[in-house]
């Protein structure tokens, strides 16, 4: 390994390959050019996972909703057409008897679905807003941010049905003054006054829902509007590693069970499968980064490639100059390290350069796409890619070296003499 | 000092094979200076390249300071080339990308010898040949003459025990050819053992013994008085 680092050798490495300054450019640009695409793809498809990550991280990504509808099939003595109607009770038995579910969270809402919205009323403000009754998990399904000094909804104010309520950033500026502090403020829901605990952010999340929502607990709304233990519908989240259209299929099959209704019955219970929507298009975005690592390494390949074929014609000029060389005492071996050291030399200063030309590309098109709605951000490329892709040039270029060093080492240098 | 008993080689041409040493026996003493004539065609090359180690002979013994010159392969072919020999070739072969000194420090490196000493020695021996001055020319910055001397400079750098010669002076004006010769009479004169291949009578009688072949044998193999190429230097 000395002969890495002396001086002579990159001396007659340098003087070698500036030898013929244009054609080592364009060798060079070869490689270079691979190493680039193979940066730009992975990145811009990272850039295009992280968007699509982005648009679904306001909701866990293994969550389905399910509500009920009407049967379809007559069973068990009941007619077909019947009005099904979800019930507290079922969220207990789902978490009882699904063990890959890891929350579920009944909701009620008023203002959606063709109920009436609820009228809202502060000092002289009046409005209509959605309202819902919630549970504290379902800010674990979907997350909600809160502004600093508030909350959501907490398991105490579930046990005692208390009138506080978390409001929407556009409530709060229909309500209140602007130098105004909403928290503690009370306003009235349909003539209840309800204190606010906390004002939460509203965030485009792929589903419904407005930044006017009114969050209010589960248990003051049955109270409030007389619901009972029905529940308009299930907000789901299953454990990450689970198959969610298998647990989906289980919650039907568990529900269907529960309120007799057909197994065949697919009518009754509706549903809507984010993870799964999720998964198709992680699925895409997988399909992408795969797609750009092969294009990338295959081209990367056809540089380097390049680079061989370089080398040889040029052994094939330097035979002479081999041949002296060798008459001075050279060993083959050290002909041809010197061969191979050239090879992996070009390809890796082609590579370094193409990894920053890279990833400048990705930074022009991060910051061209900032301000536009685009699922693409922060395109980065994984520090493990791009030291992959330095072995696979250093691997590739000592391989691709190989063809001409043994080239070079071949000749005799009796032979190399005698070439005029 | 070179020792050769019964050596013979043949080259295939196709299906008829040419004889081209057909049994050579000679010794070379240290200090020496003998040149090597004959016609094109006459082996002279051919003997040259085996004493050289470039080529290898079909049979017979070659013994060099000592050491008999046997079963080489090329990585133990080179580092005898590298101990033994110093090579000056008809066309210099210089690296042309290289400077002087650069080309005079080259067999320096291949012995593992370090930098900084490279340099030292390699300047010792340009001055040696009058070139110190031109130690960061490149070769092409060089007339025939000088590069011939940067040769020469390179060959003795590795301080070899024989010289060989191969036409140094058949690139060259004959003004120039003698000075390459006085050079190489300067040398000859502190001990060095050398060989000069060359056609040209006025440089082999410049040496101090002359072996003549013809068709693959030593027809001749003469002392002479040598010419002192310094006359006609001016």
């Amino acid at each position: 390994m000395r002969f890495i680092f002396d001086r002579n050798t990159w001396q007659e490495i340098f003087g070698s390959i500036s030898k013929n300054k244009m054609r080592t450019v364009i060798t060079v640009v070869g490689v270079l050019w691979g190493i680039f695409i193979y940066i730009a793809l992975s990145g811009a498809a990272k850039g295009m996972d992280n968007g699509f990550e982005s648009m679904f991280e306001t909701i866990a990504r293994n969550s389905m909703f399910v509500w009920a509808q009407n049967t379809s099939m007559p069973n068990e003595g009941y007619k077909t057409g019947r009005q099904m109607q979800l019930k507290l009770d079922d969220a207990v038995m789902i978490q009882n008897r699904i063990p890959e579910v890891e929350y579920i969270a009944p909701r009620n809402v008023r203002g959606f679905f063709g109920s009436a919205p609820a009228n809202i009323g502060r000092n002289n403000k009046t409005g209509s807003y959605s309202l819902f009754g919630d549970f504290p998990e379902f800010t674990k399904i979907a997350p909600k941010k809160i502004y600093d000094g508030g909350r959501f909804i907490n398991d105490k104010d579930i046990e005692m049905s208390r009138k506080v309520a978390v409001i929407g950033e556009r409530t709060q500026k229909e309500l209140f003054d602007k130098d105004e502090n909403p928290i503690g403020g009370y306003f009235k829901i349909d003539d209840v006054f309800f204190q606010v605990v906390g004002v939460h952010k509203f965030e485009q999340s792929g589903g419904f829902g407005g930044d006017g929502d009114i969050f209010i607990p589960f248990s003051t709304f049955k109270k409030l509007y007389n619901t009972g233990d029905d529940v308009g519908w299930f907000s789901i989240a299953a454990y990450d590693n689970v198959d969610v259209v298998k647990v989906e299929e289980n919650i039907k099959n568990l529900l269907k069970n529960i309120h007799h209704v057909h197994p065949d019955d697919d009518r009754a219970f509706g549903s809507f499968n984010l993870g799964e929507q999720f998964n198709k298009i992680v699925g895409f975005a997988d399909g992408i980064t795969f797609l750009s690592l092969i294009v990338g390494i295959a081209t990367i390949f056809a540089g380097v490639i390049g680079i061989g074929n370089i080398l040889l014609i040029s052994v094939k000029e330097r035979t002479k100059e081999l041949g002296v060389r060798r008459a001075l005492g050279a060993t083959p071996a050290e002909v041809r390290n010197q061969i191979i050291l050239e090879s992996v030399f070009l390809t890796v200063i082609a590579g370094i350069m193409g990894i920053i030309l890279g990833a400048l590309a990705l930074a022009g098109i991060n910051s061209a796409t900032q301000d536009i709605d685009f699922p693409y951000t922060n395109p980065t490329v994984p520090i493990p890619y791009v030291i992959g892709a330095l072995v696979i040039m250093v691997v590739l270029g000592t391989l691709i070296g190989l063809i001409p060093a043994q080239r070079a080492v071949s000749i005799k240098p009796i032979d190399a003499l005698r070439e005029e | 000092m070179i020792e050769i008993k019964d050596l013979h080689k043949s080259y295939k041409m196709g299906s008829n094979s040419l004889h081209v040493l057909k049994g050579l026996n000679f010794s070379i003493d240290e200090g020496e200076l003998v040149a090597i004539m004959g016609s094109s065609g006459s082996g002279k090359s051919t003997l040259l390249n085996i004493l050289g180690m470039l080529d290898e002979a079909d049979s017979g013994s070659y013994t060099l300071d000592g050491v008999p010159i046997k079963d080489l392969n090329e990585t133990k072919a080179a580092k005898y080339r590298n101990k033994f020999l110093g090579f000056v070739f008809q066309s210099f072969n210089l690296i042309n990308y290289k400077s002087a000194m650069e080309n005079v420090a080259l067999p320096l490196y291949y012995q593992k010898v370090p930098r900084k000493e490279r340099e030292e020695k390699a300047l010792k021996y340009l001055a040696q040949v009058g070139l110190k001055e031109w130690a960061t020319h490149l070769p092409n910055e060089l007339s025939g003459g000088q590069k011939q001397r940067v040769a020469i400079a390179r060959a003795m750098a590795a301080e070899p025990k024989v010289l060989l010669a191969d036409e140094p002076t058949g690139a060259l004006d004959s003004k120039t050819s003698y000075e390459v010769m006085d050079l190489i009479q300067n040398i000859n004169d502190k001990g060095n053992t050398i060989l000069v291949v060359t056609h040209e009578e006025d440089i082999a009688h410049m040496c101090k013994r002359i072996v003549h072949l013809k068709d693959g044998v030593i027809v001749e193999d003469k002392k002479v008085e040598q010419v002192r190429a310094a006359q006609y230097v001016k």
